[in-house]
């Protein structure tokens, strides 16, 4: 996009200023190359979010920000709690889509010789793509339960063990879940779906530890050159999915009984005080329930396949993060603590160090920031700064984002083309599509690494690791 | 000079993280089922597709474009929950009601290879209208 309607504060910040209906600035990170790269739509999105009744501060775009719903894709913004709005278009369809890492305890010498069996069990075993089922089926009871309870849930339940909970956000339970509120349709979509890994850009990776950056945290997330550790990138599924489609209606068509005028229909809001807004934060909390439970499955069924070929594996919890949410946090504004109802788009939670939530642990380095890589390029552990709470409440990027649309990466890359080319990079691909694997081609994403490199220099959070993948299973 | 017939059809248009789907056809409700159509397509080939069972869907909305994405949103909750894929489709618009029948078969995904899982259809680029031509077109982008 073009940068002269841009005020630039640093070589990493673009602000616009408020014009027309904004109610505060809109906010860029990136550097030169990604904001001249990043789509107009961009620069739209973050204003119209700006236009919405109680944001608070500004309107923020992440480094890897695209053409979105309504919010850009790598949006953050902030709302106040009595005057302003909760959007089902500022969280998006898939809730609480995020990426857990876990530790392996193994080296590459390790893992090199089993490879392609890790690779067939785990595919076999963890369910991917369109039609797949899961292998827990729930009935209504155990359904509300799980989305009361999320990752908690399924521990108690034995998928996995209680010391992973402190190593996920709001330890395993978003609170205040509703799922009374959790429409019958939506419920019904994810009665096969549990512990399925879903199909697009989802996946689970075995990766190794290329490289360090920050030594000293990196000891203190446990991460070390040669390392194996295993990401899940995934969500809620089918009821995520629902829900999102449900609210988003909903809120378009009430808006204007709300006297909310709203530059794009996709920005459908509610005042976070209406009945309507209560009950979308009711759901999509019980829907962020839905994701900690389905990844925290996925978890347990990767542990009980390295415990048949590796036995020795030990697969603790780095970090949970979720990418699209809503959560009510505390943040400083203008010297004061206030209660904020905070959206993220496509964004990460980037908590620095001092931060009460974070597990005893992690309290004087910050929280591990995972940044999924697409099949053929790295992945990075970041950690949050303490200065992004002024920046961006406390959010940094999450991926490398798409630069180039799955129309033109099929008719670009033949799927078998893209498998046998990262097999000659020694990177094992596992999918039931092919088509699936053209159209998520590494080619068709932004430089990660550029992206990385930009949320770093903007003090969102600072490199840690860099990981290289070594099998992927594509949904 | 004489101007080709214009006929029915679909296609997908560029959006950068997802797809775009466009059914184009002499009456609204033709436009309605190419676009769905062209949602299969975003999956599979719809030629892939048997049209072996069929399901009956019903919506109803306050405006044309708000039917579209009620439509579209009906199939892809179909097809999740029935684990279904849909080729075929005969859809009946009255006022604001939509009546539809579609055929298809089981999702198999060794035959089918579906590459992504359709998680909405948004407002996003959402259009209905008949055009200059005569011609009625429905197009939003879906979330995948």
């Amino acid at each position: 996009m073009d940068t002269d309607r841009f005020t630039q504060v640093s070589d990493t910040t673009w602000r616009i200023e408020p014009q027309g209906k904004m109610r505060v600035p809109a906010i860029i990170y990136a550097d030169e190359g990604l904001i001249h790269a990043m789509d107009d739509k961009v620069y739209i999105q973050a204003s119209n979010v700006a236009c919405l009744p109680g944001i608070v501060g500004a309107s923020y775009a992440m480094p890897d920000a695209h053409w979105g719903y309504g919010f850009p894709i790598g949006g953050v913004a902030a709302f106040d709690p009595e005057d302003g709005v909760v959007s089902a278009g500022g969280v998006g369809f898939d809730i609480s889509c995020g990426v857990r890492t876990l530790h392996t305890g193994l080296q590459r010498k390790h893992i090199d010789a089993v490879k392609n069996r890790l690779a067939d069990a785990l595919y076999h075993t963890i369910p991917a793509g369109l039609g797949s089922t899961g292998h827990i089926h729930l009935n209504d009871k155990q359904m509300d339960e799980m989305l009361s309870g999320g990752a908690q849930w399924a521990v108690d339940k034995g998928y996995g063990e209680p010391r992973d909970l402190e190593r996920i956000e709001e330890q395993g339970r978003m609170p205040l879940a509703r799922p009374l509120e959790v429409s019958q349709h939506a419920k019904k979509r994810q009665r096969d779906e549990m512990g399925t890994l879903g199909s697009g850009n989802h996946y689970l990776e075995l990766q190794e530890v290329i490289e360090i950056y920050d030594p000293g945290t990196a000891v203190m997330f446990g991460v070390n050159t040669g390392d194996i550790v295993v990401s899940i990138h995934c969500g809620s599924r089918g009821l995520g999915h629902q829900i999102g489609t449900e609210f988003l209606r909903s809120m378009a068509l009430s808006a204007s009984e709300y006297g909310i005028e709203l530059p794009d229909r996709e920005l459908a809001c509610a005042p976070i005080q209406s009945t309507l807004g209560k009950r979308y934060l009711g759901a999509m909390r019980a829907a962020i329930n839905c994701a900690l439970a389905n990844r925290q499955i996925i978890t347990h069924l990767t542990r009980q396949v390295f415990a048949e070929i590796l036995p020795e594996a030990q697969l603790d919890l780095l970090y949970d993060v979720s990418h699209n949410t809503c959560k009510l946090e505390e943040h400083i504004v203008n010297d004061k603590a206030r209660q904020l109802y905070v959206h993220r788009k496509g964004a990460t939670r980037a908590f620095g160090p001092g931060h009460t939530d974070l597990p005893k642990a992690l309290q004087k380095i910050g929280q591990p920031v995972l940044i999924g890589g697409s099949m053929g390029t790295a992945s990075y552990i970041l950690a949050g700064n303490e200065q992004n709470e002024a920046l961006s409440f406390a959010s940094a990027c999450h991926g490398a984002g798409r630069s180039m649309s799955r129309r033109k990466a099929y008719k670009t890359w033949y799927g078998r083309q893209i498998i046998d080319e990262l097999a000659e990079r020694g990177i094992i691909i596992r999918s039931p599509s092919s088509r699936g694997v053209a159209e998520e081609a590494p080619g068709a994403y932004k430089n990660v690494a550029a992206v990385v490199a930009a949320t770093e220099r903007a003090g969102l959070a600072r490199k840690v690791a860099r990981l290289r993948p070594m099998v992927c299973i594509k949904g | 000079m004489k101007h080709p017939v214009p006929t029915a059809g679909w296609e997908h248009f560029a959006h950068v993280a997802d797809m775009g789907v466009r059914g184009f056809g002499h009456t609204m409700a033709e436009a309605f089922e190419q676009a769905a159509i062209a949602l299969t397509a975003v999956i599979t080939d719809p030629a892939c597709v048997r049209a072996d069972a069929s399901i009956e869907v019903t919506c109803d909305a306050a405006n044309a474009e708000l039917l579209f994405t009620d439509w579209l949103n009906a199939l892809i909750y179909e097809m999740a929950v029935r684990k279904m894929l849909f080729s075929k489709f005969d859809v009946d618009i009255k006022d604001s009601k939509l009546k539809a029948t579609a055929w298809g078969e089981q999702i198999d995904q060794q035959r089918h290879t579906p590459s992504v899982e359709a998680k909405g259809a948004t407002f996003t680029e959402l259009k209905v209208k008949q055009q200059e031509n005569g011609i009625w077109m429905a197009q939003c982008v879906i979330d995948v």
